[in-house]
């Protein structure tokens, strides 16, 4: 028994090892030329114009949800003109950041998992080196450059299309003009509250890309190996960014005190 | 069997010109399976050098080693006189952009056509226009009777196609070596019979190397000047298709004549 959960805790570590190299390395050589510029803009597109319907349809229904939650409580205090604001606030700083890092950890990160993990098993991996093309370089880099990009940009279609559904529930509810919502909406926010918020979200491109790609490289076991790596790309990457998250909030009002107010 | 399995060399102004491939006392295990213990031999430029075993005798394990893909935890791997796990990784990509290499499962790339698969290595070595990647691409395709197939994805080939698109790939820069697993793996007859063909037209009007890994005897003996037997990661025969029908080795002996019976 304790042999068993020994050898377990080690092959923990181990992993967790491999997957720190993994990432340190994809760090390094992001910044080393040749830089794969072609497959790096074709990543762009795949994982992130791609995903912008879904980010922007999911924004709008937060969006509402969030608004008519928000009327429900600013309500009993009289505090309704509040609500585009809060939503705003709301959004911009924690809800939008996280729901799009966590949407997007489902879709890009069992693409990549399964992608790669396909790969892997198919030998394509070792026909790219053989074909002497950097595999890493190729395959890995360019997917964390792409999303690092991708996910604040998609973070930041998320704020607005939630905004947009926030307005269409007031507008529902109140028959408030689109003018007024908007100066409403951002009477309260200034670019502390976007940018530090916004900037954590490459952090969650990092992890999804990382983390995905790595499992789809270190895919064993065939085809029930590739729907594993693409299952656990999912799992492990919105683990790794609620807990990111976590520190990232303190780290923000660690170096913007201003911002916990 | 420890040294080379071949003596011929040839001779460039008076030194002998390095041999195409050279592994001296290589072995390779994966946790405590030992694959390859101790293997030495040589394959002599424009050789047909072919590896025979059963499954799971280090065969593939060979050729990827002699590319680099793994590394050996003893001894030394030389392709064209440059011991591989030495290489930068420039210097790495340079000898594999002289050797090509055809998977037993074709590993094709499956989110490009079949045109493009064969276009991809001039796309990445060369500064060639499009228009002219193109062309080299076609006539790969069609030196391997594809010719009509460019713009189809992988995955609409048969399995014999999909393995003459990925010959077609692996030639597609010229190499001066190439590695084959399996030529023969998963194709009826005929196809493996026309598979063989290509290669040995590669070989007599090509002077390309060829190192073939096969555990079947008909294309072993078309394709090959020079053949070894692997069992239990080592080389137990060496020597001509003939020299190996006179062996009085039992595990050759036994080897090929399961093979006749099949």
């Amino acid at each position: 028994m304790l042999d068993r959960t020994g050898a377990a805790v080690l092959s923990l570590l181990a992993s967790v090892g491999a997957a720190s190299v993994f990432a340190l390395r994809a760090i390094g050589e992001a910044f080393v030329p040749p830089y794969e510029l072609r497959e790096t803009g074709r990543q762009l597109y795949e994982l992130g114009l791609r995903s912008a319907p879904l980010i922007a349809v999911s924004g709008m229904a937060v969006g509402v949800v969030l608004s008519m939650h928000t009327r429900a409580s600013l309500e009993r205090f009289g505090a309704e003109a509040m609500i585009p604001a809060g939503l705003a606030l709301a959004l911009v700083r924690e809800t939008g950041p996280l729901t799009a890092g966590l949407l997007l950890s489902g879709r890009i990160g069992a693409g990549i998992g399964a992608e790669l993990g396909a790969m892997k098993v198919t030998e394509q991996i070792d026909a790219l080196e053989a074909t002497a093309v950097d595999a890493f370089r190729y395959l890995v880099v360019t997917r964390v450059i792409a999303c690092v990009i991708a996910v604040p940009i998609l973070t930041t279609i998320m704020n607005f299309t939630g905004m947009l559904g926030g307005f269409i529930a007031e507008s529902a509810a109140t028959g408030m003009s689109f003018g007024l919502y908007l100066e409403r909406s951002f009477s309260l926010i200034d670019l502390a509250d976007y940018v530090p918020a916004t900037v954590k979200t490459m952090v969650f491109g990092f992890i999804i890309a990382v983390t995905s790609a790595y499992l789809g490289f270190t895919t064993e076991s065939g085809t029930e190996g590739v729907g594993r790596a693409s299952t656990r790309a999912v799992v492990m990457s919105s683990i790794l960014i609620i807990v990111a998250n976590v520190v990232l909030v303190r780290l923000i009002f660690f170096i913007f005190p201003g911002d916990a107010g | 069997m420890t040294e080379a399995a071949h003596p011929r060399t040839q001779r460039t102004e008076g030194r002998p010109a390095a041999p195409a491939v050279r592994l001296a006392g290589v072995s390779k295990a994966f946790g405590a399976r030992t694959v390859l213990d101790d293997v030495s031999f040589e394959v002599p430029t424009g050789c047909g050098f072919v590896i025979l075993g059963r499954s799971g005798t280090g065969k593939s394990v060979t050729l990827r080693l002699i590319i680099g893909l793994l590394a050996p935890d003893r001894g030394r791997v030389f392709v064209h006189g440059e011991e591989v796990n030495r290489l930068t990784r420039a210097e790495l990509s340079r000898v594999r952009r002289g050797v090509g290499f055809l998977f037993q499962n074709a590993a094709l790339f499956d989110s490009i056509s079949v045109g493009e698969n064969v276009a991809f290595p001039l796309r990445r070595h060369t500064k060639l226009p499009d228009g002219e990647i193109r062309g080299i691409a076609l006539r790969k395709l069609e030196s391997v009777g594809l010719g009509r197939e460019y713009d189809k994805m992988p995955g609409a080939l048969s399995g014999g196609m999909r393995k003459r698109a990925a010959l077609a790939r692996a030639l597609a820069l010229d190499p001066r070596l190439l590695l084959v697993d399996e030529p023969s793996a998963g194709l009826d007859p005929i196809t493996a019979d026309e598979i063989d063909e290509l290669l040995l037209n590669l070989k007599r009007d090509g002077g390309a190397t060829l190192i073939v890994v096969t555990h079947n005897i008909a294309s072993a003996k078309l394709l090959g000047d020079r053949l070894i037997l692997l069992h239990e990661g080592r080389i137990v025969a060496a020597g001509t298709t003939d020299e190996l029908a006179r062996s009085g080795e039992p595990l050759v002996r036994a080897f090929l004549e399961s093979q006749h019976a099949g």
